[in-house]
């Protein structure tokens, strides 16, 4: 599924709310509560949080840069390579 | 060497030393330069280790005072722009390193050391003057626990400042490349001596001097300001006011990891979370990948079992209800049936009622009691004490019966009758039992009773056998102790009882 089914509202989440809605969504409907609408609406939302959850995973990326200050303050940066 | 010789030296030129009349000839004033000129060009720079003693402060803002050790003394002065800046408060005692230029006074006569920096030498100084910056940046608040941030649960960028070569930053960058793999931006810093303090904390200002979006580089939500173990001294940068005060102003969470775990600097009072070692830092930055991966997989799979369970339920429920509906021509029988059944039982009613009442009303009558059953119910009371008392009457007859039985054993026991049935006889006559010998006349008819039973004799007429062993009645006589008793003491028989 590509991370444009998820709402904007969950694609501003951090990692640890999304995956602190997707909890209580799961403990909500495993305990069988709210009618079969909500119950299908908080299931998409699960799903989507999900896939949020595992974007933000994907993330994972190593890339290492060092600051170099110009003469005139500007910051830029480098690949910095430590072996 | 040559410098010595002033310019105003002798035109003749010639050898030094040569005679008295070759010495150049100098003025007070311009030996006195040479000298200072000599010092300051071979002591431009020097630092000097030395007791503080006789610390002035002058009106004009300068410091005197004298560095001594065991064997010499030097005069020291501290310019007032100096003395502001220094890093330490002179006090009387204290061992330090000045470092400046040697100079001289010439209107004195007098060498000096210009100090431009003074450190604390020696760590129980160290110790004492941290101590005190501690309490006075304590007291500011800079270290107050309400200025704590919290850290980000999974940062996007990771700003990490410390020296780009070494052990420190390629722990960090391990540790989390095992952990998370994270963007990391490195501010290269001096950790250690001139001007590193500056720049870590210059470093801090800029990571957060970065605009949140829209910059060239991204705006860390994560600070690491870490650096390697090392003696006090080595880490002292970081117990800097200037690092203290970067730290503690950080909009960026931070964290500091500076030395090992028992080395403590005043940058881990102002961080948000203080790790022991760099390694601990990476770890503390970010959760583990795999470990999330894992716990998103689950919660997929439970949403999923869930949410497919939810509906599936639903389903069932609505087939059940399905089954429950009746087709309603049928209610309409069942119900027509109810009513002509209803009707029947109406018809029936009256005459049940009636009935009803007639048994009620035979079930009363029945119930009345008859007079009987009071005199019945009065016997009964009366059975018991009857019983009772038929029970007792038997028990007292057989205490009485018990306590005569008692009464006769005691009276037989003091019968004359035992004493017969050791052998002995009682003599009587026609006028009851004879107890004297006198008694017994010739033909007496007697009686002689024996514990088996009686035998008639008669009396004989001899003397009485006073002393004939073989009389029968001699023996006799005596054997009845009760009226013989008081008798026997003048009998000659009395030695046989």
């Amino acid at each position: 599924m590509a991370d444009n089914d998820i709402p904007a509202d969950i694609r501003k989440m951090s990692f640890e709310e999304a995956l602190d809605e997707l909890k209580a969504i799961v403990g909500k409907l495993e305990q069988g509560q709210g009618t079969l609408d909500s119950a299908i609406g908080d299931y998409d939302r699960g799903a989507a949080l999900k896939r949020h959850c595992d974007a933000k995973l994907r993330e994972a990326q190593a890339k290492i840069e060092k600051i170099s200050l110009s003469a005139d303050g500007s910051v830029s940066s480098e690949a910095l390579d430590v072996e | 060497m040559s410098d010595f010789y002033p310019e105003s030296g002798p035109a003749g030129g010639g050898f030094a030393g040569n005679a008295p009349g070759n010495v150049p000839e100098f003025s007070v004033s311009e030996i006195s330069q040479a000298v200072k000129r000599t010092l300051e060009g071979t002591f431009e720079r020097v630092r000097v280790r030395g007791e503080i003693s006789g610390f002035k402060r002058a009106a004009s803002g300068h410091l005197y005072m004298a560095l001594k050790d065991e064997s010499a003394v030097l005069d020291a002065v501290c310019w007032r722009g100096t003395a502001g800046r220094l890093s330490i408060k002179p006090e009387d005692g204290m061992e330090v390193i000045a470092s400046g230029r040697i100079t001289s006074y010439p209107g004195r006569s007098k060498y000096q050391i210009v100090i431009d920096s003074l450190e604390l030498a020696g760590e129980g100084a160290l110790l004492k003057l941290l101590e005190e910056r501690r309490r006075k940046l304590a007291e500011e608040g800079l270290f107050a626990e309400e200025r704590k941030q919290a850290l980000p649960f999974l940062p996007q960028v990771i700003g990490v400042v410390t020296s780009p070569t070494g052990a420190v930053i390629r722990d960090i960058l391990h540790r989390l490349a095992d952990r998370f793999p994270r963007r990391v931006l490195v501010w290269p810093v001096l950790v250690q001596g001139e001007g590193a303090a500056e720049q870590v904390a210059a470093a801090i200002r800029g990571f957060n001097a970065f605009p949140a979006d829209g910059g060239p580089l991204p705006r860390p939500d994560l600070l690491i300001v870490a650096r390697g173990g090392g003696s006090l001294e080595d880490l002292w940068a970081f117990n800097e006011e200037v690092v203290v005060r970067a730290a503690a102003e950080s909009r960026i969470p931070l964290i500091s990891a500076v030395g090992h775990e028992t080395d403590t600097t005043l940058i881990d009072f102002a961080a948000d979370r203080r790790a022991p070692t760099p390694t601990a830092a990476a770890e503390i930055a970010v959760p583990v990948r795999r470990e999330l991966l894992i716990q998103t997989g689950e919660l997929e799979r439970r949403l999923l079992a869930a949410a497919s369970r939810l509906v599936a339920e639903r389903q069932e429920r609505v087939e059940g209800l399905g089954r429950g509906l009746v087709d309603p021509k049928r209610l309409v029988e069942e119900m027509n049936q109810r009513l002509d059944e209803r009707a029947e039982r109406l018809k029936g009613a009256w005459t049940t009622l009636l009935r009803d009442w007639q048994a009620r009303l035979d079930r009363l009558q029945a119930s009345l009691p008859h007079p009987r059953q009071f005199l019945a119910v009065r016997a009964e009371q009366l059975a018991g004490p009857a019983a009772r008392l038929d029970y007792l009457r038997p028990r007292l007859l057989a205490e009485r019966r018990q306590e005569i039985d008692g009464l006769n054993r005691v009276l037989e026991s003091v019968s004359y009758k035992k004493v017969l049935q050791r052998g002995y006889a009682v003599v009587r006559g026609p006028e009851g039992a004879i107890t004297r010998p006198e008694a017994v006349t010739p033909g007496l008819a007697l009686e002689l009773e024996f514990a088996s039973g009686r035998a008639a004799a008669t009396g004989g007429s001899g003397q009485p056998a006073s002393a004939s062993a073989a009389d029968p009645t001699s023996a006799k006589k005596p054997a009845v102790r009760k009226g013989k008793k008081k008798s026997s003491s003048d009998d000659p028989q009395g030695s046989l009882l």
